[in-house]
């Protein structure tokens, strides 16, 4: 039995994802199996061979994949499946755009967003905007897979010398192609693997405000992230949005200012170990989550907390 | 063109839903129901294709038992042309779903289908990318805008890192995201002349589809409760306690 998992990566460097999701492959058990699926991305096959735990690294490096196209993808995955009965992919536009179509060309059902790993075929996976936990089991031949990066530690990124075995495969569907691609640019931690997050929502009331809580997040090598209304607004981008339709994270701290705590962005944040919560309004529903809340106008305790970090 | 816009029966976004006492699953008793709201933001988007004159007709289809009539005729009643029902009171998989709407696609010779990236209730994101591959077409999900010129359809598409521009050949499968639009509400007459529009309802026999399905939810439980938290007076007592009580800055 082995695992194979889709890498996420930007043909450069591998994405933390993949080692969360490598550790939910060692969970179900057998021979683990990344797949690089790229363009000039030798230097992420590299990667991915030190990572622990990880026995082959398969490398498809052509133009076809070069931007994981979820067409020539799939395809690729399809061709490969054979010798697995796990795939597995992090929860992330790449994979969730890709294996659904990797289940359904293998005529298996998908699932979704796995937190936790019960047995070989059987997962806990969250439904209802996380309200909810469903232990689902699948008896289909190969488990096809997300993987919800906050419910599993990532693998070690160094300690493993996995073979690297380079597959000729250039499946190209011709059927989509790649235009272009704005990439926010941005020095701070990757949201999704920040130790510390400060988010703002609707009550920060325009773009140039988050600068209050970049100055915080300078001093607590903080992510920034922002609630739905905050990106609908057009304060921030929408690559910053936490919740149900956003990016899921689980910091060590998450502070929360001038969001209220719709249960969409509840279930983007609420596993987070410490929640720190500003607000104005004490009614508002982000402080029976919180930890620490502290009912005051943000554009005073904003600059008065960044003081005294 | 025809447009082919798949719609789902889901809790209302408002509602907190609560895990059943016997574990089986949630507790919809009395729970206000609604479309989707990503299905209603890919309705939108269809309807808004046929005012454009990209669109000749929008055809909204569901799969589910027949209190489905009413998310359709809701969405009949935004501008959709007509509607068809695929009616069976099994609990059904995405990929079934797939398959069924597939095979209500090629009846209906659709060029474009245009899903809801996910649904609220099982947040699967599957249905979509499952049909499109099933149909042998290009997808783009998690759509932001999309323009369609001479057979090619441009995308731009939500992704972890920013944004995304693909061109698709059509036919091609859409799946929305938050931000493709803002969806328009039902005016009284056009609630009213959503009744007289036509509802078809057809079987999974009808068909000729196979809905078994190889994924079984065992248990449905609550998440683990967070402990209850404290007000903190002031900024300063913030700071204590991340620093001392926390140890988290
Ligand atoms: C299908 C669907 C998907 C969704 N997905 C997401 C998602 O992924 N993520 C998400 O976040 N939301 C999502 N939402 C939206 C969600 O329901 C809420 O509308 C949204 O989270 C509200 O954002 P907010 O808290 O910033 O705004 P509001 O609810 O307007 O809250 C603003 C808060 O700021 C406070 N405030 C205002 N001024 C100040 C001040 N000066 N000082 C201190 N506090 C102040 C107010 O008291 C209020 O509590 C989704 C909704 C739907 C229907």
């Amino acid at each position: 039995m082995s695992v194979l998992v889709l890498a996420e990566h930007d043909n450069s460097e591998l994405k933390s994802a993949t080692l969360n999701t490598v550790t939910a492959a060692t969970e179900i058990g057998g021979d683990v199996t990344i797949l690089v699926a790229g363009s000039d991305c030798g230097a992420v096959a590299e990667q991915a061979a030190k990572v622990a735990g990880v026995a082959k690294v398969l490398v498809a490096d052509n133009a076809a994949y070069a931007n994981m196209l979820a067409e020539n993808t799939a395809a690729l995955i399809v061709e490969l499946a054979g010798d697995y009965s796990a795939i597995l992919a992090p929860a992330m536009a790449n994979g969730k755009g890709i294996l659904p179509r990797v289940a359904a060309l293998l005529d298996v059902g998908q699932i979704s967003e796995i937190i936790a790993v019960e047995s070989a075929d059987t997962f806990v996976r969250p439904i209802y905007a996380g309200n909810a936990l469903a232990t689902v089991q699948s008896s289909d031949s190969v488990k096809v897979i997300t993987v919800r990066g906050t419910g599993f530690d990532g693998a070690a990124a160094e300690g493993g010398s996995a073979a690297v075995e380079a597959i000729s495969n250039a499946t190209d569907a011709g059927i989509s192609a790649f235009v272009s691609e704005q990439v926010a640019a941005s020095d701070r931690p990757d949201l999704t693997a920040a130790k510390v997050v400060i988010s703002g929502g609707r009550g920060m009331q325009n773009g140039e405000n988050f600068k209050l809580l970049e100055a915080v997040a300078d001093k607590l090598g903080a992510a920034i992230g922002a609630s739905r209304a905050a990106v609908d607004a057009g304060f921030v981008a929408n690559d910053m949005q936490v919740g149900q339709t956003g990016k899921i994270v689980a910091p060590e701290l998450y502070i929360a200012v001038g969001i209220s705590g719709a249960i969409q962005h509840l279930a983007g944040m609420k596993d987070s170990k410490v929640i720190v919560a500003i607000n104005k309004d004490e009614e508002a529903p982000i402080f029976q989550v919180a930890d620490f809340g502290l009912v005051a106008d943000l554009f005073e305790a904003v600059p008065a907390f960044e003081a005294l970090l | 063109m025809k447009v082919l816009v798949p719609v789902k029966r889901v809790v209302d976004a408002n509602v907190q839903v609560r895990v059943a006492s016997d574990n089986s699953g949630v507790d919809l008793n009395n729970v206000k129901m609604a479309i989707n709201p990503f299905c209603e933001i890919a309705v939108e988007e269809a309807i808004r294709l046929r005012e454009k004159d990209v669109a000749s007709e929008v055809i909204v289809v569901s799969v589910g038992t027949k209190a489905c009539q009413e998310q359709l005729r809701t969405a009949l009643a935004l501008g959709a042309d007509r509607a068809i029902l695929v009616e069976t009171d099994e609990d059904l998989q995405p990929l079934a779903i797939a398959k069924l709407l597939k095979a209500v696609s090629d009846k209906e010779g659709a060029e474009l289908t245009i899903f809801g990236k996910q649904s609220i209730d099982e947040d699967n994101g599957q249905t979509g990318q499952m049909f499109a591959a099933l149909a042998g077409l290009a997808q783009g999900t998690f759509a932001s805008e999309i323009t369609i010129d001479g057979g090619k359809l441009t995308v731009s598409r939500e992704t972890d890192t920013g944004e995304q521009t693909l061109t698709l050949n059509m036919p091609a499968v859409i799946t929305a995201d938050l931000r493709l639009n803002e969806p328009r509400y039902a005016s009284l007459p056009n609630i009213m002349k959503a009744k007289k529009k036509p509802m078809d309802v057809v079987t999974p026999a009808d068909l000729g589809v196979e809905v078994t399905s190889n994924i079984k939810t065992l248990k449905v439980t609550p998440p683990a409760e967070r402990a209850a938290g404290i007000i903190v007076e002031s900024v300063e007592d913030l700071v204590d306690k991340l620093k001392n009580v926390a140890k988290v800055i």
